[in-house]
C-alpha cells in the first residue's frame, strides 16, 4: 500500500513536469495580453534540440539550455507576429505548431539520419543520484527538473503578486492603453513574456527527452503542449492554479499507469480516458467559468482605443 | 496607386504573398542544409502534376481536410475556435465503421446509412463541446482538446473488443461491402471492370486509386456551408454571435442556443471527413499511435482559407498537394521531407502576419500620396 502511495507521487512529479514548464510559459505569455497556442510547437522544438546537443556534448545541461535558447528564437517568432505585426494570435500559434513540430523532425533527420534519435549518453541528473539501493528513498529519488519546476512555479508566483514587474505585466495584460500612459513599454513586456514563454516551453520539452525518456522520436511530445494550453486556462492563469492544474493531470494519469496494470476489470483504453474525462468533469462541478486576461489576444496598436 | 492598394489591401492577395513566403523560406532552409532547393521543387511538382494519378491521389488526400476545413472555418464564424475538429472526425469514423461491421442492408441504403451515422456521431460530439460552453462556460479550446484525447483512446477501445477486433492485426474487420464507397463497388462490378479496361487513363485514375465520391461531398458541403452563413436567417444569426456577442443578444438572438447549433454543424461536417474515410478509403479502424492529423490540418486550412468556406477548397487542395508530392523529395534527393511541413507552417504564419499588409499599404500609400502632391 506504501508503495503503491509512494510510486503514485513519483509518477504524479514525473508526468506533470514537462507541463508545469510549458503551462507557465503560456501563462506569462497571456498574462502580458498573448494568446500562445504555439507551446506544442515550442515543446518539441526543446525536445528535439535537447537531443541534438546533449547527445553531441555528452553533457544534458549544455542540451537543457540549448533547448531553452531554441524555444526562445520561436518565441521571438511569434512576438514579432504577435507584437510588431500585430498578427491573429492564434493564427500565429497554430504556425508555431507546425512550423516547430516540422522544423524538429527536419533537425533529427539532418543530425541523426531518422527521426527517431538514438539515446543521449547522460540523461539528467536525480536528485539523489542513480544508485540508490533502498527502494522507499528512491521514490523520493525524483527528477532533477521536478525540483526545478517548483522553484519555477514559486519564482513565478514571488515576480507577478510581488514585484513591479509582475504588476506592469498583469497592466499590459489587462489594459494596455492605460499601461501605455503610465510610461510602461507595452512591446517591451509582450517581447520580454513571449521569448519566457518559448524558453519555458522549450525546458519543458527537454524535461521529456532529457528526464523522463532519454531519445527524441515523433510521439516524445504528443499533446502535452495542448494540455499545457488547458491547465493555463484550468489554473485561471494564476501560478499556483496552474501548478496545481498540471499536478492533477499527472496524477490522473499516474493513477490511469497504476490501475491500468489489469487488476481491474476496465479495458486500459478506457482507463487511459481518465485524465481526460476528469478534467471536462472538475471544470463543471469545481472550477466555474474562468476568466481570461482582458486584453488577451488583442493586438495593441497605440493611439487606439 | 490607388488600385495597387486595393489590389495589395484583398485578402486573396495577401494568401499568394504567404504562399510565395513560404516557398522562399523553404528554398533557404534547403539551400543552408545543403540540398538544391530547385530540384526539391521540381521534383514535388513531379510528384504532383506528372501523371493523373497522382493529380487523383491529391484529390483523395485532399477530401477529408476540405471538410474539417469548412468544419473548423464554420465554427470560427461563430466564434468558437473548433480545436476539437480531430475527435470529431475520429468519432465519426468509429460510428461509421461499428455501424458498418454491424448491420446488414441493401447497398442502396448501407452506404448512405453509414455516412449519415458519422456525421451524426460527429454532430453530437460536437454538440458536447457547445453545450459545456453555452451552460457551463467552459473554454472550448480545454473540452475540445479533451475530447480529442477521449475519441482517441475509445476508438482504441473499439478497435480492440471481440466484437470488432480482426484476429492477427492491429485494426478491426473491415466493414460490409454494401458500405463501400459508390465507385469502388462500381469498378469491382463487372460492367466497371470492362468499362475500365478500355479506358486505361480512367483505369489509372480511378482503378488504381481510391478514388472516391467524397470529394463531391466536400464541395457541396463548402457550398452549402456559404448559403446557409450568406443567405438565410440561422447563417446571419450565427455571424451576428461570431461578430459581437454581446450585440447580438441585445438583438434577441439566443447566444447559448445558437453556439450549440453552430458547433452540431462543424461536429458534423468533421463526422463526414471521417465517414467518407471510412467508405472511402480504409474500410476499417486502426489502433491509433498518434492522432492523424485529420482535424489539426483542417484548423491550418481554414486559417490559409482566411476561414472562407469556398477557400477551403483551394487550401485543402494546395495542402493535399504539398504533402503528397513532399513524399517524393525524400526518396529522390534525400531531403527530409518534413520541409514541407516547415513551409506550411510558414504559409500560415504569413497568412497571420496579413493583417499588416493594409497597415503598411495605408502608411507608404500615404506616403507616396503626399509625393505627388
Amino acid at each position: 500500500m506504501l508503495n503503491n502511495i509512494l510510486l503514485l507521487i513519483s509518477i504524479t512529479l514525473m508526468y506533470s513536469t514537462p507541463l508545469i514548464f510549458g503551462a507557465l510559459g503560456g501563462m506569462i505569455s497571456e498574462r502580458s495580453g498573448v494568446v500562445n497556442i504555439g507551446i506544442e510547437g515550442m515543446m518539441t522544438v526543446g525536445a528535439a534540440t535537447a537531443v541534438c546537443v546533449g547527445y553531441n556534448t555528452g553533457n544534458p545541461w549544455v542540451g537543457f539550455l540549448a533547448a531553452g535558447l531554441a524555444g526562445g528564437i520561436i518565441g521571438l517568432l511569434h512576438a514579432v507576429a504577435c507584437v510588431s505585426a500585430m498578427a491573429d494570435q492564434t493564427v500565429s500559434g497554430i504556425a508555431i505548431n507546425l512550423i516547430g513540430s516540422g522544423f524538429s523532425f527536419f533537425l533529427c533527420r539532418l543530425v541523426f539520419g531518422a527521426v527517431n534519435t538514438p539515446a543521449v549518453p547522460h540523461k539528467l541528473p536525480k536528485i539523489l543520484g542513480n544508485n540508490i539501493e533502498n527502494k522507499i528513498v528512491n521514490y523520493f529519488n525524483v527528477d532533477i527538473t521536478v525540483i526545478l519546476a517548483v522553484i519555477l512555479a514559486v519564482l513565478m508566483w514571488f515576480i507577478i503578486y510581488k514585484t513591479k514587474w509582475g504588476l506592469r505585466i498583469c497592466a499590459v495584460g489587462e489594459h494596455p492603453a492605460a499601461a501605455d500612459t503610465l510610461g510602461i513599454s507595452v512591446k517591451l513586456i509582450r517581447y520580454g513574456c513571449v521569448i519566457v514563454s518559448g524558453m519555458l516551453s522549450g525546458f519543458g520539452g527537454a524535461a521529456v527527452t532529457l528526464a523522463i525518456v532519454s531519445q527524441f522520436s515523433p510521439t516524445a511530445i504528443s499533446g502535452q503542449g495542448f494540455i499545457a494550453l488547458a491547465a493555463v486556462i484550468f489554473g485561471k492563469w494564476k501560478p499556483h492554479g496552474v501548478y496545481f492544474a498540471c499536478i492533477l493531470f499527472g496524477f490522473a494519469q499516474a493513477l490511469t499507469i497504476l490501475l491500468g496494470g489489469g487488476k481491474f476489470p476496465v479495458p486500459s483504453q478506457i482507463m487511459a480516458m481518465l485524465p481526460y474525462v476528469l478534467t471536462i468533469v472538475i471544470l463543471i462541478f469545481f472550477v466555474g467559468r474562468s476568466v481570461a486576461p482582458k486584453a488577451s489576444g488583442e493586438p495593441y496598436q497605440k493611439g487606439s482605443r | 496607386m490607388d488600385r495597387l492598394n486595393k489590389i495589395l489591401k484583398k485578402q486573396i492577395t495577401a494568401t499568394f504573398i504567404a504562399i510565395f513566403f513560404g516557398f522562399l523560406v523553404a528554398t533557404v532552409i534547403l539551400a543552408v542544409a545543403g540540398y538544391n532547393p530547385f530540384e526539391a521543387f521540381a521534383v514535388l511538382f513531379k510528384g504532383i502534376f506528372s501523371r493523373p494519378k497522382y493529380m487523383a491521389n491529391v484529390i483523395i488526400k485532399a477530401t477529408p481536410i476540405i471538410l474539417t476545413g469548412v468544419s473548423v472555418a464554420f465554427a470560427f464564424k461563430v466564434g468558437l475556435f473548433n480545436i476539437g475538429a480531430e475527435g470529431q472526425f475520429i468519432i465519426g469514423t468509429v460510428a461509421a465503421a461499428m455501424a458498418g461491421i454491424l448491420l446488414d442492408l441493401p447497398a442502396v441504403l448501407q452506404f448512405p446509412l453509414l455516412i449519415l451515422i458519422g456525421m451524426a456521431a460527429g454532430a453530437l460530439y460536437g454538440a458536447i463541446i457547445g453545450f459545456l460552453k453555452a451552460k457551463y462556460g467552459i473554454h472550448e479550446v480545454i473540452t475540445g482538446i479533451m475530447l480529442n484525447w477521449i475519441a482517441f483512446y475509445f476508438c482504441n477501445y473499439i478497435v480492440n473488443t471481440h466484437t470488432f477486433h480482426q484476429d492477427n492485426s492491429t485494426g478491426s474487420k473491415n466493414i460490409r461491402e454494401a458500405g463501400f464507397d459508390i465507385i469502388y463497388n462500381w469498378k469491382k462490378s463487372a460492367g466497371g471492370k470492362s468499362f475500365l479496361k478500355e479506358n486505361p487513363t480512367l483505369m489509372e485514375i480511378i482503378g488504381k486509386t481510391d478514388l472516391n465520391i467524397g470529394i463531391i461531398f466536400a464541395i457541396a458541403a463548402a457550398i452549402i456551408i456559404t448559403i446557409v452563413l450568406n443567405k438565410t436567417t440561422k447563417g446571419f444569426q450565427l455571424r451576428a454571435v461570431g461578430f459581437n456577442k454581446d450585440a447580438a443578444e441585445f438583438a434577441g438572438i439566443n447566444i447559448k442556443k445558437n453556439m450549440i447549433h453552430a458547433m452540431l454543424i462543424a461536429g458534423a461536417l468533421s463526422g463526414l471527413a471521417g465517414a467518407l474515410m471510412v467508405t472511402g478509403i480504409s474500410h476499417k479502424l486502426s489502433t491509433l499511435g498518434t492522432f492523424e492529423n485529420y482535424g489539426f490540418n483542417g484548423l491550418s486550412i481554414s486559417l490559409i482559407a482566411t476561414n472562407s468556406p469556398i477557400g477551403c477548397i483551394f487550401a485543402g487542395l494546395l495542402f493535399a498537394g504539398l504533402l503528397y508530392g513532399g513524399g517524393s523529395i525524400q526518396s529522390e534527393i534525400g531531403a527530409p521531407s518534413e520541409i514541407i511541413n516547415i513551409m506550411i507552417g510558414t504559409i500560415v504564419f504569413f497568412v497571420a502576419l496579413s493583417r499588416f499588409i493594409p497597415v503598411l499599404v495605408d502608411k507608404y500609400g500615404r506616403r507616396g500620396g503626399k509625393h505627388v502632391k
